[in-house]
């Protein structure tokens, strides 16, 4: 881009002495700012093609997820006339709805059992108010043989009584809507009854409790990881290059091999029948009879996954101490601290960063983790993750699943952004 | 620290000495786990743990047995060739969009970079079990569930942020002249990329991939949920083994799989060095 020099331009007499041109005649301004779009257009067409991508393989999927969690559109689809004659129905009047509700939901069956959508209906219905599954099982077995003249409040009583009480109307009713709070409400251990969300009996609570578990292993790994990677940082970090660089493959190693090795090797070594029950029998801390039980149980969960996060927490912890330099302690001690005082009151808080790096780190990881917790953790170690995995391919419930997955992404966005305030997305280092 | 003073006191020796014991141990933790593999994965019996003939290093306690098993097993074998079909397409797929999107990153004038950095990121940073839970619903609707397709294209999602860091972090030392001064005399922008940037930027580009490639090598919840039989990988074949029929030939995997890190270690750490002394800084 060539500009006159600003002196030249005022020879020109109709030319406003002002504003500065390139040699083509263009205001300097403009041909600026047109070169910075096409700058910033060469920018976004070389990112385009990979955020185009991402958004679809991986942001889509997370969108879906975000709907299905709250969505609800079973009921209206397969019960379209009963639902619209429900409209009209107060739950309150403590009285079953009329005829025109019972002829609505004979048609709306009749199509659903030939569809056969009545029982997947029944399912869902079911995660609600236990009995609904088998009322629609019932039902649709024996709607099949009425004439549409029988499809009258007593025939319909007589096929289930449930059909002759208000809450089952009052469900139907509930849960018409295409959006439902339920899910949620099922992830809090809470319920949607007439008399407004409640808490579901003490025996029926599992997620508040599954949640508090995951977050209590989660800090319990976050606090090994930190009082086991301080001191191995500080060690590295204070030892010459070469011998820092040799130990640091220890740390390296374990960091770069598969999780399923490390894990492996965790279950072979904490079995009862294995390395080290072996050898503690073998010196006689441990009797034949007493092997201890480490595996199955949240010991094996802890073990295993603070020797699997370990090395997240020392990576950053080490990158923040080879930046301070050792004069400060020095200094300190001549001035007569004590080799404590001046670790406690000048090096400890200029690592605080780096904890704070890799503390986050290390939780973030751990609290959504699977695999380690599915393997060794038995019944109580698992995480809220393999309650997920459950729902979706045992139980099926996959918008309670999307619930707890929403919750739990929630939880995990949070945290990164106090991680992005304190070390900066664009500050992530790899190896 | 490094090194014990003369005058040191008797509690300052102590002190030393200890803390360097503590610091053995944890390091002995860190590392005890995937060595104790190894020789356990040459055990002649079915066991898990060291037999009387292993410690006596008797020959008859060691055997190839497991290694046997498993370059026998048409089920292991099928996992490795479909690991080994699925890691590559992912790599390349993550290498080249990576690559691209952190060359357009790293311009000067980027219009939302935070917001787009944010989202590229996203796959690195989001649980594995929600990716996957959300990834299954959302591939099961298009009909990608349980496709060859479907599992190549969640893994180079998952990929594509490693690529994104390692090439931005090359691309902080390139000097932006150099591009100037070829487009000057008389190179078009694809030359210029491939004769100028690329040879300068290549070690980030590798090291990316290699991340890339273990992402995929290594991930298992996501072609857990989203894979059917036939993608079933040397990991989902792991996790099955491990949860339901413990097996020793496990161990010879995991040991084969211990070689291939060392393998990968060593390159990225010789990467790591040319790429610093091609930006003019003495390699540590």
């Amino acid at each position: 881009m060539n500009t006159q020099n600003p002196a030249s331009t005022d020879t020109g007499p109709d030319e406003n002495p002002q504003v500065l041109t390139t040699r083509d005649g263009i205001p300097l301004k403009v041909s600026l700012a047109r070169a910075l779009r096409r700058e910033k257009l060469r920018a976004l067409v070389l990112i385009a093609p990979l955020l185009l991508f991402v958004l679809i393989t991986f942001a889509a999927p997370i969108a879906d997820m975000l709907f299905r969690s709250v969505e609800n559109g079973i009921v209206s689809e397969t019960l379209p006339k009963t639902v619209e004659v429900l409209a009209t129905w107060d739950p309150e009047s403590g009285e079953i709805p009329d005829q025109a509700a019972f002829t609505a939901l004979y048609e709306d069956l009749k199509v659903a059992v030939e569809e056969k959508t009545h029982t997947r209906l029944g399912s869902r219905l079911n995660y609600e108010a236990s009995g609904m599954s088998s009322l629609f099982r019932k039902t649709g077995r024996r709607i099949g043989r009425m004439e549409p003249a029988d499809a009258t409040v007593e025939r319909f009583i007589d096929i289930d009584k449930d059909w002759g009480t208000v809450e089952t109307w009052a469900v139907l009713k509930r849960y018409s809507p295409t959006i439902t709070p339920g899910y949620f409400l099922n992830a809090a251990d809470m319920q949607l009854t007439a008399e407004g969300v409640e808490m579901k009996p003490e025996n029926e609570r599992i997620y508040l409790y599954l949640f508090w578990r995951t977050l209590f292993l989660s800090l319990t790994i976050t606090s090994t990881c930190l009082l086991l990677g301080y001191p191995v940082a500080f060690l590295l970090a204070a030892l010459p290059a070469r011998s820092a660089n040799l130990l640091m493959i220890l740390v390296l190693l374990p960091f770069w091999t598969s999780l399923l090795v490390r894990t492996s090797a965790w279950k072979v070594l904490l079995q009862q029948q294995g390395v080290i029950n072996d050898f503690l029998v073998w010196t006689g801390l441990v009797s034949d009879a007493g092997r201890l039980v480490m595996i199955n149980n949240q010991t094996g969960t802890i073990i295993a996954m603070t020797h699997i996060l370990l090395p997240f927490m020392i990576l950053p912890l080490y990158s923040v101490m080879k930046t301070i330099s050792p004069s400060y302690v020095r200094a300190a001690k001549s001035l007569g601290a004590t080799d404590w005082t001046a670790f406690w009151r000048v090096y400890f808080p200029q690592t605080v960063p780096g904890i704070g790096a890799g503390a986050i780190l290390v939780f973030i990881l751990a609290i959504g983790y699977y695999i380690t917790p599915e393997l060794v953790g038995g019944t109580d170690g698992i995480f809220i993750s393999n309650r997920i995995a459950y729902h979706i391919s045992t139980s099926l419930n996959w918008g309670l699943a999307a619930a707890l997955g929403v919750i739990l992404l929630l939880a995990v966005m949070l945290l990164f952004y106090v991680y992005d305030k304190i070390v900066g997305i664009d500050n992530v280092k790899l190896g | 620290m490094s090194a014990l003073p003369a005058y040191a006191s008797t509690g300052q020796r102590v002190w030393h000495y200890s803390f360097r014991t503590i610091c053995g141990l944890i390091f002995f933790f860190l590392i005890f786990p995937i060595l104790v593999i190894l020789p356990l994965s040459f055990n002649a019996e079915n066991f898990f743990t060291f037999t009387k003939e292993m410690l006596a290093f008797d020959p008859a306690g060691y055997s190839f047995k497991h290694y046997e098993d498993f370059f026998t097993n048409p089920d292991w074998q099928q996992a490795m060739r479909n690991s080994f079909a699925i890691a590559p397409v992912a790599t390349l797929l993550a290498t080249s969009f990576g690559t691209l999107a952190a060359i357009g990153l790293s311009q000067q004038h980027v219009p939302y970079r935070s917001a787009i950095m944010a989202i590229l990121i996203s796959p690195m940073i989001v649980p594995l079990i929600i990716s996957a839970a959300g990834m299954y619903f959302f591939y099961s609707r298009i009909g990608l569930q349980g496709t060859y397709i479907g599992v190549v294209l969640a893994h180079a999602a998952l990929g594509t942020p490693f690529v994104i860091i390692t090439v931005t972090a090359t691309l902080v030392g390139f000097d932006r002249s150099l591009v100037r001064a070829a487009a000057s005399l008389g190179a078009n922008p694809v030359t210029t990329f491939f004769k100028v940037q690329m040879p300068l930027i290549i070690p980030g580009v590798v090291s990316g991939a290699l991340f890339a490639f273990i992402t995929s090598f290594d991930e298992v919840v996501v072609v857990l949920f989203l894979g059917s039989a036939g993608q079933k990988t040397l990991p989902w074949q792991m996790f099955t083994g491990l949860r339901e029929q413990i097996s020793p030939t496990i161990l010879a995997v995991a040991s084969l799989m211990v070689a291939i890190s060392v393998v990968l270690l060593t390159v990225l750490e010789l990467l790591r060095r040319r790429s610093e002394r091609l930006r003019g800084l003495t390699p540590s």
